[in-house]
């Protein structure tokens, strides 16, 4: 592949840029957001470049690009929050977003602390951004992913195929002297195909990324051929799917994507805000057994490249492993500062937000559901009557009581300890710990879903990332339209 | 807001319009959006969040004869705007040709327009106390209805409110200002095993005044959430299913998708080769009307700069238009319904789109419903627009003799939307235009239901 490419735009407010926020003005507007009192106050800085091409019908139809800057201060009093931001950088508007977050406080100024550069790890140092990489290049990836697709099978009637791109330069200043810079790059590509047979008609998809740079297609299993000829596997399997089965029964998960059971069983009611105010259904239960002694879940804002990596969250703290369940032991939450100093413990670096136009809350980085004991054969074999399900379409949950959904796209029925016929999409509902509770095997076969899930909270969409072994539940609803005769 | 954003607006959407031309574009159209935002969240009586903030972005759209680009930025320093420019005549290189590309016909575009009172100057003028005055009695009113709500999720006050000018060199000229204010209240009570429950409820209007009172939503929230106590999952069987407005709206927005012109040239529909044929039971008759007065979707113009107009999609069951841009238009070999949703990328989209109301109640469509399942949530993404499968996570309550007899949970519904929307066999008359989809209560003769 050829690496020509420009260099990476630095954000107005890095150094040297026209609006530079160094430590000295950072401290300033930090100290007018304290100006009327308050406990605490940050500052967001955000550089977004995006960059996006689209192919169908076999060409290129549009590029486009996108730039979004904006910084937002925050001040703190207890458990409230005044917040502004503004796109507009100029020293004025700055002061102004500063002055408009301190009337949350009342009271008498407060000091700020000298502000010191912080460091961080590195987990995505990507040699060149594919952002800044030339467009003909990646317009050919698209045009072949469109060819290989199409040779695939002739009943490939339609191809799209997407790359996304962006690159996010954040900086944070906060009123207890941290001073920390990122450089978050994402890559994303997917391909689409509508396979049609006899008037029959049917879609499939397969995509990958993550923080990674163009060289993410080198590796095995990911190239830009790999992800055309999935997605059309993928259709053709699906275009003789018959109608699924109703009610409870027993349902193996392939290894991977499978984690967003994770991500919406347990993850999103262990992010700490909902157990500070005690509204999810698992408040109050450190310490006690919440899933199957098989399951261990960790949340890993480490990973290499992950797409729900971050060397530092949107607060400036720099996640690491945080185990949530041990054993089936519930062992931790999800914090920002906010949560963190509710529960009086550091914060987990878990505290995440769109962009500067909102403010941080808990959210999950990379999920996982740590490798069990099983052979993945052994545990198909001893299904006599199930779902074996290998893609999903995403997934739901209601905090509060803890009943989830995901949705299937790949699933097939076991029948006497073999996959057979595949089932049209289809729902899984269950509640987290119950449904946890039944995890009865658990595989060897831990695998990270490529990088394609995007979480939605209240509204804000942050990149993450899951990964399990496969899983066997003894038991849970499968939504299909075929009632079993009883 | 006044003129001088407007001024402004037009301003730098024109300027950046010639500078384009001057650059090498063929074509091209420009966007200028600025508005001004408040939202407070308020939870047990408490301040959470107080949060403002003014907001300016142009986008464009350049075309190269058949080649076409998009960039937006929200950096307007002289800096942003070059970048903005060069940016999208660079990217018109990197695209390739595609026939159908270009602006509408000049004499399509609409040259004057009504005001459709989608601005309410009275929604600028909410400032941060007054919001959490409204978000504390909403609140307050959830938390006095009853002593088994023992907990809140808070109750959230928004404002939105803006100016936007588009500006074309195929000769369109146009803009004009809009708001929205909302507010949602969330309850939580404690059920047994350790489960909470909530169900929120909320309003929504471009007119401020046509909100709900605060002490209704916290009220209807509250009752709401009370109802979820002991809910429980059913057997898995086939019934009637009821959906209340809320739910039936998603079910709406999900065939919206399937008749606009991008999914059916895109062949992903299940309506695709259906058009003229009957798709839905005659009670359905579906419309999407962006001139509604204050609609929360109304335009006066598409994002191509047509004048809007109603569309009846779908009448007494049958099927009578896709929604189509201009785009989506000349690839099907048909006229635009001037559907634009966007204005600077391409697509059709709706603006109000709504079942019509019939002339049952609520009241009488669950009292005519023998046993069956009364819907008020859904969960999940199950819905598969290729093939029309539809399979999603339910809450609400078992209808036995015509009455809601406990509630419902950890339940899925299924059935092919062919069949779904065939098989409506009642439509309330209570449709409440609070979101651009909408839909008074429906009833499904039959549907899989799966629990335990």
């Amino acid at each position: 592949m050829t690496l020509q490419h420009t260099a990476l735009p630095r954000a107005p407010f890095a150094p040297g840029g026209p609006f530079e926020i160094d430590h000295e003005r950072a401290r300033k507007l930090l100290t007018v957001a304290l100006s009327q009192g308050g406990d605490a106050a940050d500052l967001f800085a955000e550089y977004g470049l995006g960059a996006s091409m689209v192919l169908e019908e076999g060409i290129v139809k549009s590029a486009s690009r996108g730039v979004s800057v904006g910084v937002g201060i925050r001040v703190q009093r207890g458990f409230a929050a005044g917040y502004a931001y503004t796109e507009d950088l100029s020293w004025e508007a700055l002061l102004r977003a500063a002055r408009t977050a301190a009337q949350i406080a009342r009271g008498d100024a407060r000091e700020v602390a000298e502000v010191t550069d912080r460091a961080h790890p590195e987990r995505y140092l990507v040699s060149v951004p594919s952002i800044v990489v030339a467009g003909a290049g990646k317009r050919d990836l698209l045009l072949q992913a469109d060819r290989t697709a199409r040779a695939a099978d002739s009943r490939v009637h339609r191809v799209e195929a997407s790359l996304n791109e962006s690159v996010r330069e954040l900086l944070i200043a906060t009123s207890e002297g941290r001073f920390v810079r990122d450089v978050q790059p994402m890559l994303r590509f997917g391909v689409r195909v509508i396979v049609e047979r006899e008037g029959k008609r049917q879609s499939g998809s397969s995509g990958g990324g993550g923080r990674v740079g163009m060289e993410y297609f080198d590796q095995p299993g990911k190239s830009v051929d790999d992800h055309a000829r999935e997605a059309v596997r993928l259709a053709v399997a699906m275009l003789d799917a018959r109608e699924a089965p109703a009610g409870e029964m027993e349902v193996v998960l392939g290894p991977g994507d499978a984690g967003i059971l994770l991500h919406e069983a347990v993850g999103h009611g262990l992010e700490a805000d909902f157990n500070r105010k005690g509204v999810s259904n698992y408040s109050g239960r450190i310490g006690t057994p919440v899933a199957s002694s098989l399951c261990t879940v960790v949340d890993r804002g480490d990973l290499d490249h992950g797409r729900g990596s971050i060397n530092v969250d949107d607060e400036g703290f720099t996640p690491t492993s945080t185990t949530l369940i041990e054993n089936g032991e519930l062992r931790g939450y999800l914090h920002d500062t906010f949560s963190a100093r509710h529960f009086g413990l550091a914060p987990t670096g878990n505290g995440r937000r769109e962009s500067f136009r909102a403010t941080p809350m808990p959210r999950m980085t990379n999920t996982l559901l740590l490798a069990g004991p099983h052979d993945p054969e052994e545990i198909v074999r001893s299904v006599q009557n199930g779902i074996y399900a290998r893609r999903f379409g995403g997934g739901q949950v209601d905090i509060a009581s803890g009943d989830f959904v995901f949705s299937l796209s790949e699933a097939y029925l076991i029948e006497n300890g073999k996959i057979t016929a595949p089932v049209k999409d289809v729902n899984l509902i269950g509640n987290g710990p119950d449904a946890l509770s039944k995890v009865t095997m658990l595989g060897t076969d831990l695998q990270v879903s490529d990088g394609i899930w995007t979480c939605g909270k209240e509204g804000q969409s942050v990149p993450v990332g899951v990964g399990c072994p496969t899983i066997k539940i003894s038991s849970m609803t499968v939504g299909g339209t075929a009632v079993q005769g009883r | 807001m006044g003129t001088n954003q407007d001024d402004m607006l037009r301003d730098r959407a024109d300027t950046v319009l010639r500078r384009l031309l001057d650059g090498g574009a063929t074509d091209a159209k420009v966007v200028a959006r600025a508005g001004q935002d408040l939202s407070v969240r308020v939870r047990l009586d408490e301040v959470e969040l107080v949060e403002e903030a003014g907001t300016c972005s142009l986008a464009v759209r350049a075309f190269k004869g058949k080649r076409v680009a998009t960039s937006s930025t929200n950096d307007l320093t002289a800096d942003g705007l070059d970048r903005l420019v060069s940016d999208a005549l660079e990217l018109c290189d990197l695209s390739q040709e595609d026939p159908f590309a270009g602006l509408p016909d000049p004499d399509e575009l609409a040259k004057a327009w009504a005001d459709l009172g989608l601005h309410d100057p009275a929604c600028d003028g909410v400032d941060a106390d007054d919001a959490v005055r409204r978000c504390q009695r909403a609140e307050k009113a959830a938390r006095g209805y009853d002593p088994r709500i023992n907990n809140s999720e808070g109750a959230s006050f928004g404002r939105t409110s803006g100016g936007f000018y588009m500006a074309t060199s195929g000769g369109f000229r146009g803009g004009y200002h809009g708001s929205y204010a909302s507010l949602s209240v969330s309850p939580v009570a404690s059920d047994e095993g350790g489960k909470n429950r909530t169900a929120s409820y909320w309003s929504a209007r471009r007119q401020l005044a046509k909100l709900e009172s605060e002490e209704a939503i916290g009220i209807e929230a509250a009752r709401r959430t009370i109802a979820l106590l002991g809910s429980k999952r059913v057997p898995t069987t086939t019934a009637p299913v009821v959906f209340d407005p809320d739910a039936a709206r998603s079910l709406l927005g999900a065939f919206a998708g399937c008749v606009t012109g991008d999914a059916i040239y895109r062949r992903s529909s299940f309506l695709l080769d259906h058009m003229g044929e009957r798709v839905a039971s005659p009670l359905v008759t579906m419309v999407d009307d962006p001139l509604l007065h204050a609609g929360p979707g109304s335009r006066p113009f598409d994002g191509d700069g047509l004048p809007a107009r109603r569309n009846v999609v779908v009448e007494g069951g049958v099927l009578k238009t896709w929604l189509l841009d201009t785009y989506g238009a000349r690839k099907l070999g048909l006229k635009s319904t001037g559907s634009s949703a966007s204005s600077t990328g391409s697509g059709a989209g709706v603006s109000n789109f709504f079942l019509q109301p019939g002339t049952q109640s609520h009241a009488e469509i669950i009292r005519s419903t023998k046993r069956g399942l009364f819907v008020t949530g859904m969960m999940g993404f199950g819905f598969n627009a290729v093939t029309g499968d539809f399979s999603r996570g339910a809450v609400g309550y078992w209808i036995e003799d015509g009455a809601l007899a406990y509630p419902v949970s950890e339940v899925t519904i299924s059935l092919n939307f062919r069949e779904l929307f065939s098989s409506i066999d009642a439509v309330g008359d209570d449709l409440d235009l609070k979101s651009g989809v909408a839909s008074p209560t429906i009833r499904v003769a039959q549907m899989t239901i799966a629990g335990s």
